[in-house]
């Protein structure tokens, strides 16, 4: 777990000395040299991001946060690229589908400058037999400083991390993380709400098996939110012990006193487990219809990790009111990965071109 | 060719006693003071005990010898003092034919130890429908399972145990206590770290709903029931109140429910994927109660060899199982803190006797088959998978220091084991 630490210190001095990107604001790519960090020392730093607790609690939360402000700076720019990752290769290595999210990893490993390898692995390598490990060998041996993992199996990216030189990043495993996913929700809710200190953030829908659920309920958390879980029994883990997070199965009850409402995803696929008889009936009790939505404050935001299921949990009305920032979401994914990328890769690196 | 062990404290199920033992032709011929033989075995400062017993051990073959063979896995065995071993069925194919027993029987008969074939209770352990006992039971089988799975249908449970019944009084029904439908895929035990971990997890109850359905059919039919591998709180207690109430059964309990927790998993390590599920502190100390106490019969290792590429998937992709046979005695005289006896009698006379190999196995006395261990209680040594004997490398106990070990093991009057090391 050590080498998961970091030190935010570093890391923020690190940012600082290189210049990147807040400090060239002109519009384009800063060709000139990246700068050690100040001592010249490469201090600990974040080596893998496989789940929020890596960031060591809010400080590190913060750091990202920080980063994630000048990056979206550097998105707005005529020509959206700094060279901070100049020379570093990025891997993405999907074993589910997710466009979007791959999109997202790979876009912001570009506009760091950064060489991208886009696996899609599906399942089929799965099928032709060849172990996690080799496929992770394999990538590293062509040479790459990060791996970004998708699997639909809780814990693989962890696997990877033990195998593997290279700096590994989640990017959704099973029922278990999906750190930037969180980290992300985090800035939106921030962008939209001010500080989150005392915030009530609902989170509502299948939390049993969402990876979302969990890095959120810990990201909001770790900021000094307070997380309640809605959902039907069924939907919930078969235990809570530890989790920072009060449960209601009465939506209407608990919207009044939310700042922030966040839709999960609702599988067609829980039905035939018998979780749910009928999403008609999870409509009823867990959609947040525009009837629901009336409930909600005037200032408190829907949100949601996308892709929607219109109708089921959430209205096709109230996914297009002002007060949803599904679309801010998005926009903000690519630079809350630049700044995770730039964590793992940037930071105290040598990045002196011969 | 003669053999005798000098010099050491001689414990089974009838005491203990100083004296060497004498072999010749594979009987012991003498038990006494200052005996000589052709060969010489060492056991000063040691216990000289009958070989361990296992009632549970996937030896892989035929089917799966990239993992382990019954050559391999007797070696293993011998290595952690076991002069018998009951192989499972679960080969591919299954053994559930006179004709898969004697390839298993014929496996074994260049293995280091006595190897015998358990059988399938139903056709290719599908559980739809019985297997040929009667012919399996001809060729010496005594207990039948469908072990890896459990079998889920109750009529056809009821069926074999009636059926069983009229076989060899020493014919045994093995059940893997596991309600497939409530495990639902669970992938370790369901609880606080199964939630965390995003794993589907396995409750306890899937385990007791197959004990308490199994210990009211053995009420049913009056048949011999033996409940493999117990890794709950509630199976310990099931149990102990059907003993009670005086059915015929008998349980066993592998090492790693003695030791280990399903906090382990949070490593995402599939070394500690394995069925029944490591469980919670409590059950583990329910076990280690109901092991001192009598309520399980035997320690069973459920040795359970698969290649590191099988292991060196996501958790949930992973094949469960882990080695056992060269670990199981040292991690029983660490953990347990029971007498060496008791231990022994969870290890050697109990399972034998649960086994049908009474006259074979579990007994130091003059005119019995020479199949002996020799222990050193006090050895210290630390689990190294790079030196095990199987073919597999999957034992989570890595770097654990344990305190007793196998100094030498003999099999039918024959050193296999010398000074711990194996000796073909």
């Amino acid at each position: 777990m050590g080498s998961r630490s970091m030190s935010v210190d570093a890391a923020s001095r690190a940012a600082q000395a290189t210049r990147v990107p807040a400090a060239t604001g002109d519009g384009g790519v800063a060709d000139e040299p990246v700068a050690d960090p100040v001592d010249g020392s490469s201090g600990p730093h974040l080596h893998h991001l496989l789940g929020i607790d890596d960031l060591g609690g809010a400080a590190g939360i913060e750091e990202v946060m920080r980063l994630t402000g000048s990056f979206l700076e550097v998105s707005e720019r005529r020509i959206p690229k700094v060279p901070a990752l100049r020379g570093k290769t990025v891997a993405s290595l999907f074993y589910e589908d997710s466009t979007r999210t791959r999109l997202s990893f790979e876009t912001a490993a570009k506009r760091l400058s950064a060489d991208i390898m886009s696996f899609n692995v599906s399942n089929s390598s799965v099928r032709k037999g060849e172990s996690l490990r080799d496929t992770a060998l394999t990538i590293e041996a062509m040479g790459v400083d990060a791996i970004v993992v998708r699997h639909s199996s809780s814990g693989a990216p962890h696997r990877v991390a033990g195998w593997v030189e290279a700096s590994v990043v989640n990017a959704g495993d099973g029922w278990h993380e999906h750190p930037t996913q969180a980290l992300l929700d985090c800035y939106t809710a921030r962008q939209r709400l001010g500080s989150l200190s005392g915030r009530h953030v609902v989170i509502v829908g299948d939390v049993k098996h969402s990876r979302v659920a969990r890095s959120d309920m810990l990201a909001f958390t770790a900021l000094g939110a307070e997380v309640t879980l809605v959902a039907p029994p069924t939907l919930l883990p078969p235990s809570l012990a530890g989790w920072p997070a009060r449960v209601s199965h009465d939506l209407d009850d608990v919207l009044p006193g939310a700042d922030v409402v966040y839709l999960l995803r609702m599988q067609r696929e829980r039905m035939s487990e018998a979780l749910i008889p009928s999403l008609r009936e999870y409509t009823a009790g867990y959609g947040l219809t525009v009837a629901r939505s009336r409930l909600m404050r005037a200032d408190a935001i829907v949100m949601h990790p996308g892709p929607m299921n219109r109708g089921v949990e959430i209205a096709p009305e109230v996914a297009d009111l002002p007060q949803s920032t599904i679309v801010d979401q998005v926009r903000n994914g690519v630079a809350v990965r630049m700044a995770v990328l730039y964590l793992l890769l940037g930071a105290g690196l040598d990045m002196v071109p011969t | 060719m003669s053999l005798v062990v000098k010099g050491g404290r001689i414990i089974d199920v009838s005491g203990e006693r100083a004296g060497d033992v004498a072999v010749e032709d594979g009987v012991i011929v003498a038990i006494g003071g200052d005996l000589s033989g052709d060969q010489v075995l060492d056991a000063e400062g040691c216990v000289v005990a009958p070989g361990l017993v296992d009632l549970h051990a996937h030896l892989r073959q035929p089917g799966q010898e990239e993992a382990e063979t019954v050559e391999s896995g007797s070696r293993c065995a011998v290595l952690g003092g076991f002069t018998a071993v009951v192989a499972m069925p679960n080969t591919v194919p299954a053994v559930d034919s006179a004709a898969a027993v004697r390839e298993v029987q014929e496996l074994a008969r260049t293995a280091l130890c006595e190897v015998r074939p358990a059988g399938a209770i139903t056709v290719g352990r599908a559980g739809e429908r019985l297997a040929p006992l009667a012919e399996m039971a001809e060729l010496g089988v005594r207990i039948f399972t469908d072990d890896g799975r459990g079998v889920q249908d109750s009529q056809l449970m009821r069926r074999a145990m009636e059926y069983a019944s009229g076989l060899d009084p020493s014919v045994v029904l093995a059940q893997h206590c596991e309600d497939e439908a409530l495990c639902g895929g669970g992938h370790m035990h369901e609880g606080a770290w199964s939630s965390r971990l995003g794993l589907a997890g396995q409750p306890v109850e899937a385990e007791e709903l197959m004990v308490m359905r199994d210990i009211a059919l053995a009420r049913l039919t009056g048949a011999r029931v033996h409940l493999q591998h117990l890794s709950t709180a509630g199976s310990v207690r099931l149990v102990a109140e059907a003993k009670a109430a005086g059915l015929l059964l008998s349980a066993e309990a592998t090492p790693h429910h003695f030791t280990l927790t399903d906090k382990c998993c949070a490593s995402y390590d599939p070394v500690y994927k394995v069925n029944p599920p490591l469980r919670t502190a409590a059950d583990v100390a329910a076990i280690k109660t109901g092991l001192g106490d009598g309520t399980i019969d035997a320690i069973a290792t459920d040795h359970a060899p698969h290649t590191q590429e099988a292991k060196e998937q996501p958790f949930d992709l992973a094949p469960p199982g882990l080695l056992g046979l060269e670990t199981a005695l040292a991690l029983a005289l660490t953990e347990l803190r029971l007498p060496l006896k008791s231990v022994l009698g969870l290890l050697s006379w109990g399972p034998a006797a649960i086994a049908g190999l009474g006259k074979t196995q579990g007994a130091v006395a003059e005119g019995r088959v020479a199949n002996l261990c020799v222990i050193d209680p006090a050895a210290t040594w630390t689990v190294d998978p790079a030196t095990s004997a199987s073919r597999s490398r999957n034992t989570p106990f890595a770097g654990r220091t344990l305190t007793g070990r196998i100094r030498h093991t003999v099999y039918r009057g024959e050193a296999v084991v010398v000074d711990a090391e194996p000796q073909r």
